[in-house]
């Protein structure tokens, strides 16, 4: 565990020592990090199993299928953000540092998708070749999956800070966030579905990079008072 | 000036908004059912039948006063629960909590009044057209703050933070909303919008309103009794409680 | 007034289903709504006059 010093260190470098907190707890665990994606890769599985193997129906809805999937999986793993540290005493200690909490927040949100949001993004391609996507659609959804992973992960810590140590906190947090990810999941995969309609997406694509910025600014914000909530 | 602002917190405290509440609802309750009588009456005997629908558009007399209150509510849900938590107030989680029930019911009867209307107009049980999509994320809304609340055992711990779910929720509904609608008109999906009522005669406006009215007014008297049972509940342990069921 | 006879009311120009269901269902969840609050009073003041009655005997 980072030990966290007196000297006064400047922002930047104390989020920058929260992601390098993050990524190396989450490197002692690597399954943890790569169960998600394999949720990843099964679901999206899961759909042709279900509907069929007729490729055009498959190319028609790749976007929506993958783009679920996606968003399916980031949420997998969005229970363990505050609950290792809140078991450990460490989340109290964020909270009574002199950083910002919000800061702090923002920095694990990023990790999140570093960890989760990341990795998804470099498969959807693969996966996006089972489903017959031209490489046009798949440079589109990479940057979809690009720009609304890392807003997930924000939105999600909202959920997992409202959901801390409470009773069925998993179930519970994806029926909170679900609704919220709605619009994310409308551009993403309306970005792919535009595109390749020759409507191009830089709409759709603005418009996952301004929920971006809007979710940047205050995500942070509730999830910190959700958290002090929770830490009372 | 002093005197005014004293008298309005005084009700702030759970134990004078009991009795305030217990005085109040009744009446509001009466309003309810005489306005809901007189809409009924224009519903069915004033109002004309339609040209296109027929009979079957009288549904829109209980489909939209159940969706403008699915809606309205949310947001005084998400006011009081702001009031909570700036003032930090008990009382006022105690309202956002009383709502919650009714806002959700009027949410599933808009679903349900929006179904039976489209299959006779429309010919399907459910179509994912914005407005219905977007009622149907609204009662997820409320589900999950109702699931929240019931999940924290602490009652103080629950109400501030179905609050914050409120607010980021109440927050979420405008671009909920408006990317149901954009993924709805790019897709080119139901083009028959539920919206689209019928040309409407002044009598139909007419009616509608006083319904909306007459939900509002039950809406408040149903809040009111529900506070109620909650602040009993929550206040199980003071004196003044025990004085007053006994 | 537009109704001929009352089983013309009744059957709403063959929306009976949909008219009479939805109205139906509105009338009967709001009574429902009243009645659970009521039973939830009920019960509160009994448990509580309950927890009273044990308590006062003994203090």
């Amino acid at each position: 565990m980072m030990a966290f010093t007196f000297k006064p260190l400047g922002l930047a470098s104390v989020m920058l020592a929260v992601l390098r907190r993050e990524v190396s707890l989450a490197m002692r665990q690597k399954g943890e990090v790569l169960t998600p994606l394999v949720f990843f890769v099964v679901i999206a599985s899961l759909f042709p199993l279900g509907i069929g193997p007729e490729s055009a129906l498959l190319l028609r809805m790749a976007p929506g299928v993958l783009w679920v999937s996606a968003l399916l999986a980031a949420m997998l793993s969005l229970q363990r953000l505050f609950a290792t540290d809140y078991a450990d005493g460490s989340l109290e200690q964020m909270a009574l540092s002199p950083t910002p909490l919000g800061l702090l927040v923002a920095a694990k949100a990023l990790s999140h998708f570093l960890l989760s949001g990341l990795p998804l993004v470099l498969m959807a391609p693969v996966l996006g070749l089972q489903f017959g996507l031209d490489s046009q659609a798949l440079k589109i959804l990479m940057i979809s999956l690009l720009l609304g992973t890392p807003t997930l992960s924000l939105i999600g810590s909202i959920g997992a800070a409202l959901t801390l140590g409470v009773r069925g906190a998993g179930v519970l947090l994806s029926l909170l966030i679900l609704p919220l990810y709605i619009p994310v999941l409308i551009f993403g995969a309306g970005a792919v579905e535009a595109d390749a309609a020759g409507l191009g997406a830089s709409g759709h694509l603005s418009l996952l990079a301004a929920l971006l910025v809007l979710s940047l600014f205050f995500a942070p914000l509730a999830t910190t008072a959700a958290l002090r909530i929770s830490l009372e | 000036m002093k005197i005014r602002a004293i008298h309005w917190f005084k009700y702030s405290s759970p134990q004078n908004f009991y009795f305030l509440a217990g005085r109040l609802w009744p009446w509001f309750a009466v309003l309810a059912a005489v306005l809901m009588a007189v809409g009924l009456w224009i519903s069915f005997f004033v109002a004309p039948t339609d040209a296109q629908q027929g009979q079957g558009y009288r549904i829109i007399f209980v489909h939209v006063p159940a969706s403008q209150m699915s809606m309205f509510i949310y947001m005084v849900m998400a006011a009081w629960a702001g009031l909570g938590l700036a003032f930090n107030t008990r009382l006022s989680g105690m309202m956002a909590s009383a709502l919650a029930p009714t806002g959700a019911l009027f949410a599933f009867l808009s679903l349900i009044t929006g179904a039976l209307w489209g299959k006779p107009m429309w010919g399907a049980w459910w179509v994912w057209d914005a407005r219905l999509t977007s009622e149907l994320i609204l009662l997820f809304l409320y589900l999950g703050f109702l699931a929240l609340q019931s999940s924290i055992d602490d009652p103080r711990r629950a109400d501030k933070a179905c609050a914050v779910l409120a607010l980021v929720g109440v927050v979420n509904v405008p671009i909920i909303y408006f990317s149901v609608k954009w993924w709805n008109t790019l897709h080119q999906g139901a083009s028959v919008s539920l919206t689209s009522a019928p040309s409407m005669a002044s009598t139909m406006l007419t009616g509608m309103l006083v319904m909306v009215v007459a939900f509002w007014m039950y809406s408040i008297a149903a809040a009111l009794a529900r506070v109620r049972c909650i602040i009993l509940e929550r206040e199980r342990h003071t004196e003044w409680v025990k004085h007053a069921v006994e | 007034m537009q109704w001929n006879s009352v089983s013309e009311f009744f059957a709403m120009g063959g929306y009976a289903l949909y008219v009479w269901g939805s109205f139906g269902l509105t009338a009967a969840v709001m009574v429902i709504e009243m009645v659970l609050i009521r039973n939830q009073r009920t019960e509160l003041l009994r448990d509580l006059r309950n927890e009273l009655r044990s308590e006062s005997p003994s203090s």
